[in-house]
């Protein structure tokens, strides 16, 4: 269920620090577990997430199994100017999810 | 039928998984999650200050674990924090990325702890050095075995 | 007389009505966070699909939930909080989510949904996420309070292996440890939730057939009566609780 859910204020004065969650529907099967017909479920994960803003990238993760499944990342960005923010996730078996938020700065 | 017949001849209250996770994997040791940090670090030894790795001591479910880990100190200056665990199949969490745009050298997210055990967060500085900070959390299991999933 | 009723139901479980608290209390404050927290609630991944699905046209019907219901957050303000009830066409106590698909097929003529499909999933915790904060208030007629006796006694009656009832347990040994996890009163007005046991969401007669699975008992299928009869009770004994949904639990 490759759904994203961005939360992030729409606007802000330039120079704010604001806060960015992100959280995307991906059960992150560990490549550990065993189903119920006893064989192993394979590994199937996000394995990078990228900000960009504007273009340029702001925050990256790399992820691992150890990930919960439907991750959830928060951080942090500085609204510099208005426009897009880019969200891509990319995992394992070609999966590759992105969204688009937009900002408007006003002068601070 | 099968596993109904096995759960009769078990006949209690087991702390587990659940039949879905029959087999463990071998767990990471010390001597991996230190190994592990030193290719984060590139050798170098992080010191322990600045990073705040903020869990909960007693945890409810080890398949979702919030964590957050900060750093003191101007964000500019943070490249990266990373997080291992002593005993998770694979002591390697996430590697998160910073810029000097973060504004806030913090980051949040949910974790899964197979057991109980020490966890580390390092952070990478702008000028090479790194930090870090180490919490032993308590891993709580379900207590009731639950049958097939859905 | 339906407020004696009710007095005398829930003073017949070993709960006074003041003594009552949410799974939530029991749960540490990360995890609280995250059921208060709507960014970081996971259930809102399904409901998100929920609320898509409410404007998507349906079977051969061709209309949406909205060409009925209009806006969900008003036309289903305080619905949620008001099943299970019974239904006098079918001449049976409902759960919500037999309601939806009750209204999928009749209205929509589009099939069903399966129990525990994440578009059922979705829906019903899009519903009963607009019922948020307010009481539970189970319907006070006559079909409904008979379904709600006989999930009562379900409750208090014995079952499986390990010979244990819910009431044994959850109004007995609330708040005492089995393993290590803390044994919660078994409030309903949370779900649908997302379980992190389950690493997704779930039903409440998901939980159920857990317990009933956990002491060894025989578990009903999915939408069996006498699992609808015991959310029936639970509604009851829940009565003035605040709704949560959608919640989140260990």
């Amino acid at each position: 269920m490759a759904r994203a859910l961005i939360h992030m204020p729409s606007n802000a004065k330039r120079g704010d620090v604001i806060e960015i969650r992100a959280l995307i529907g991906h059960p992150m099967e560990t490549g550990y577990r065993v189903g119920a017909d006893g064989k192993l479920l394979a590994r199937d994960i996000i394995r990078s997430f990228v900000c960009r803003y504007n273009g340029e990238q702001v925050f990256g993760a790399e992820l691992h199994q150890a990930i919960s499944a439907n991750p959830y990342i928060a951080f942090f960005t500085v609204a510099t100017e208005s426009g897009t923010l880019e969200f891509d996730w990319q995992g394992d078996n070609g999966f590759a999810h992105a969204e688009k938020m937009s900002i408007t700065v006003s002068a601070a | 039928m099968k596993r109904r017949d096995a759960l009769a001849a078990t006949a209690s209250l087991s702390v587990g998984l659940g039949l879905l996770a029959l087999v463990r994997p071998a767990s990471a040791t010390p001597a991996e999650m230190a190994a592990a940090i030193n290719t984060f670090t590139g050798g170098a030894a992080p010191q322990t200050g600045k990073v705040t790795f903020d869990v909960a001591q007693l945890i409810d479910n080890g398949n979702a674990v919030p964590v957050t880990i900060s750093v003191d100190g101007p964000p500019e200056n943070v490249r990266a924090i990373a997080i291992f665990t002593e005993r998770n199949p694979q002591t390697e969490v996430a590697i998160f990325t910073l810029s000097p745009r973060s504004g806030r050298a913090a980051v949040s997210t949910r974790i899964r702890l197979a057991t109980s055990q020490r966890l580390m967060a390092v952070a990478r500085m702008s000028d090479g050095s790194y930090w870090s900070h180490g919490v032993d959390v308590i891993v709580a299991l379900a207590a009731c075995i639950e049958g097939e999933a859905p | 007389m339906k407020l004696i009723l009710a007095l005398a139901m829930v003073t017949a479980s070993a709960l006074a009505a003041d003594e009552r608290r949410s799974g939530a209390d029991f749960m540490s404050p990360a995890t609280q966070a995250m059921q208060r927290d709507d960014a970081q609630n996971p259930a809102m991944l399904w409901i998100s699909g929920g609320e898509a699905q409410w404007n998507t046209a349906a079977g051969s019907s061709g209309k949406t939930c909205a060409s009925c219901h209009g806006d969900a957050r008003t036309s289903m303000r305080g619905i949620a909080a008001r099943f299970p009830a019974f239904h006098a066409g079918s001449a049976k106590t409902i759960n919500l989510g037999q309601r939806i698909n009750m209204c999928r097929e009749r209205k929509q003529q589009a099939a069903p949904w399966r129990a525990e499909s994440e578009e059922l999933l979705g829906m019903e915790a899009y519903v009963a996420m607009q019922s948020r904060g307010m009481p539970v208030a189970p319907p006070q007629d006559q079909g409904t309070r008979a379904s709600a006796a006989r999930g009562r006694q379900l409750y208090v009656q014995r079952i499986g292996q390990l010979n244990l009832s819910c009431a044994q347990c959850h109004d007995q040994q609330s708040g005492k440890r089995l393993a290590a996890s803390t044994i919660p009163q078994a409030h309903a007005a949370a779900y649908p939730i997302y379980r992190l046991e389950w690493q997704g969401m779930g039903s409440l007669q998901r939980r159920l057939r857990n317990c009933m699975s956990g002491v060894r008992a025989e578990v009903p299928a999915y939408g069996a009566q006498e699992l609808v009869e015991l959310e029936a009770w639970l509604a009851v004994r829940d009565e003035g609780m605040k709704m949560e949904s959608p919640g989140v639990r260990p």
